[in-house]
């Protein structure tokens, strides 16, 4: 049982992480964070490199609580974190969400949609 | 004087506002297909062919050539800022540029390698519009069965020199020239590996061959190993040098040009060779031998300087002999050919307003290049992230309008996807493609001018080996063929470098 948060190295994943940590701390249990690409562009911002990930690692084992990070490449990544709270039996799904403009909503399929309307579980979904 | 006046003419003839705007235009598209790695000049402009129907041939080569100087400068980018060299010729740039941007002085090393592009690109355009008018003089006196000799050498000195298995060269070159015998016998109109088909009896268009090859190979590639790891980009701001930086920098970019011309000159085959040699030269004359291997800016001011320069050298046998060395030189001679311009001796004479300009606007695109694409750096690091799918999902379209539309036939289409599977199939195998698209190209000259000289000798054998310079030019060959083994075997290290061959492949 623990907490899954869908983290990207930004200012949206920073809040959804903090949350996530919060809740954690509430429900008395661990984190699971989860960074994933699609893998299909050389360079993906959203995904955390070796420098990357050993510095936010060192961040979350000042944590209170458990945390694990998981990284995967070239599923899509709202069937990614899907799975993953299907397989730990999450309590809760934290995730952090941004306004799209009505011509964004058109182009772009978003994966805070999808996570909001399939996950098994309760989602919190934060604002910077 | 006279080479100064007509370059001056040839000035006057780019600066239209026009042709400025397509110099513009090649220089940016070229960048774009530079930084991306797999998309080459060479595939940018097979794709384009198609589109320059409707284009003078002045304008067209305008904006063949800003694509090909784009895609030399854009490889440096990638090189530096992913290490991943956009194209083989950036190999070496890769080594020193990306520790130097891992040290945090990316702008510096992207500076460095864009003014070293310039100059050298500058220095060697110039040698080129001094150099091909005396070539071209002097080929015309040439004889067929020299030519004959002289396409050889190039097609051997390709395939042999580059590249660590020579097998695997003759195989891409023996594709090619069985691809390029396709159609009617020259002079006696019998069918030759048509298989019957009709529509094959014409031969097959060039661009067809190239699209398929480069275009539709490379997107099959891709999409076999489309799930990747995304490598980590250095964040870059503006490039800018400092006053050392400037003086580390600027002897090794005379240097490096001095080495690339002649390289790109002769019909060697790409700038692979000088590139690594700069390297080798700069670290050997470096006073600061311990910063090589952690990011010395000497290590990408010359190979990158090697680099533009033996793209330049590129148009001297083009434009005086008509003889490609290079894949995109090829995809250009293609183009000469469906504007029914004759490449060769004569094209100086015939075609002086197409060749001056072109030459003047080499200069107007170099200058292009710095001007509008040092302040770009950052931006163009942005292209790395777009998705491949969609990437590739337009080049594919592009390639099958640009297929199509040469006779209007859905054949031809047909016939690209049977070269895509070649393509893919040299890629899987490790087969270099440019001794393959050299093959297309230059087989069919090869054969014109190996008849010409047989039937004035009446078929006889001989007539192959009648003037002096075609029996040096087989010496020649004779001795390059036989001498890099003996060297091997005596200093017991190969020729080429290792990180060479891995790049050859990929191209």
């Amino acid at each position: 049982m623990s907490v899954v948060v869908g983290y990207i190295p930004n200012e949206y994943g920073e809040a959804a992480l903090t949350e996530a940590l919060a809740e954690a701390v509430r429900r008395g249990t661990g984190v699971v964070v989860v960074n994933t690409t699609k893998g299909d562009s050389l360079v993906d911002k959203k995904y955390l490199g070796d420098e990357a990930r050993s510095g936010l690692e060192q961040r979350l084992s000042a944590a209170p609580v458990d945390v694990e990070l998981r990284q995967s490449v070239g599923a899509d990544p709202a069937d990614e974190i899907l799975n993953v709270a299907r397989e730990v039996g999450a309590d809760a799904l934290v995730i952090g969400i941004r306004h799209r403009s009505q011509v964004g909503k058109m182009l772009m399929g978003s994966v805070a949609m999808r996570l909001l309307m399939e996950a098994p579980c309760p989602v919190v979904a934060v604002k910077p | 004087m006279d080479t100064l006046n007509l370059l001056l003419d040839g000035m006057a003839n780019a600066l239209t506002p026009e042709n400025l705007a397509f110099a513009a235009i090649g220089v940016l598209l070229g960048t774009f297909v530079g930084v991306l790695p797999g998309i080459g000049p060479a595939m940018a402009v097979a794709l384009l062919l198609p589109i320059t129907y409707g284009l003078e041939p002045t304008q067209s080569f305008i904006l063949f050539a800003g694509i090909y100087y784009g895609g030399m400068y854009g490889g440096s980018t990638t090189s530096i800022l992913l290490n991943t060299p956009g194209e083989s010729a950036s190999v070496m740039t890769a080594i020193e540029g990306n520790k130097m941007a891992k040290k945090g002085r990316a702008a510096q090393a992207l500076a460095t390698a864009a003014i070293g592009s310039f100059v050298a690109g500058t220095i060697g355009t110039l040698l080129v519009a001094f150099l091909t008018p005396w070539l071209a003089e002097i080929a015309v006196e040439i004889g067929a069965a020299s030519y004959f000799a002289i396409m050889l050498l190039s097609l051997v000195l390709v395939t042999a020199v580059l590249g660590s298995s020579k097998l695997r060269g003759f195989i891409g070159l023996f594709i090619g020239l069985t691809i390029g015998l396709v159609g009617l016998d020259l002079s006696t109109g019998q069918a030759r590996l048509t298989g019957g088909i009709l529509q094959l009896a014409d031969g097959v268009d060039i661009v067809v061959v190239a699209v398929g090859i480069f275009a539709i190979g490379e997107a099959l590639w891709i999409a076999a190993h489309l799930r990747r790891q995304p490598i980590d980009v250095i964040p870059v701001g503006r490039p800018f040098m400092s006053r050392d930086d400037w003086a580390r920098s600027w002897k090794p970019w005379l240097r490096g040009t001095a080495l690339g011309f002649p390289f790109g000159a002769l019909p060697a085959g790409g700038a692979e060779t000088p590139t690594f040699l700069s390297y080798v030269l700069e670290r050997r004359l470096s006073r600061k031998k311990e910063e090589f291997g952690h990011g010395a800016i000497e290590g990408v001011a010359g190979p990158e300087a090697a680099n533009n320069a033996s793209a330049a050298g590129m148009f001297v046998p083009l434009l005086a002999l008509g003889l490609p060395v290079t894949a995109t030189a090829a995809v250009l001679l293609a183009a000469m050919r469906t504007y029914g311009i004759v490449p060769g001796p004569t094209l100086m004479t015939d075609q002086p307003e197409l060749v001056w300009t072109l030459l003047a606007s080499l200069l107007i695109g170099n200058t292009l290049l710095l001007v509008i694409n040092l302040p770009l750096a950052p931006m163009w690091a942005k292209l790395l992230q777009i998705p491949r799918p969609q990437l590739y999902a337009g080049i594919l379209f592009f390639a099958s309008l640009g297929a199509y539309a040469v006779n209007q036939s859905a054949f031809d289409v047909a016939l690209l996807l049977v070269f895509g599977a070649v393509g893919f199939a040299v890629r899987r195998f490790g087969i270099p493609i440019l001794p393959l698209i050299l093959g297309v190209i230059i087989g069919p000259l090869m054969e014109t001018k190996m008849r010409e000289a047989l039937d004035l000798s009446n078929g006889d054998i001989s007539g192959l080996f009648n003037e002096p310079l075609a029996i040096a030019i087989y010496v020649l060959l004779a001795i390059i063929l036989i001498a890099p083994p003996v060297i091997q075997r005596v200093r017991g290290a190969p020729l080429v470098p290792r990180e060479l061959d891995e790049q050859e492949t990929r191209r």
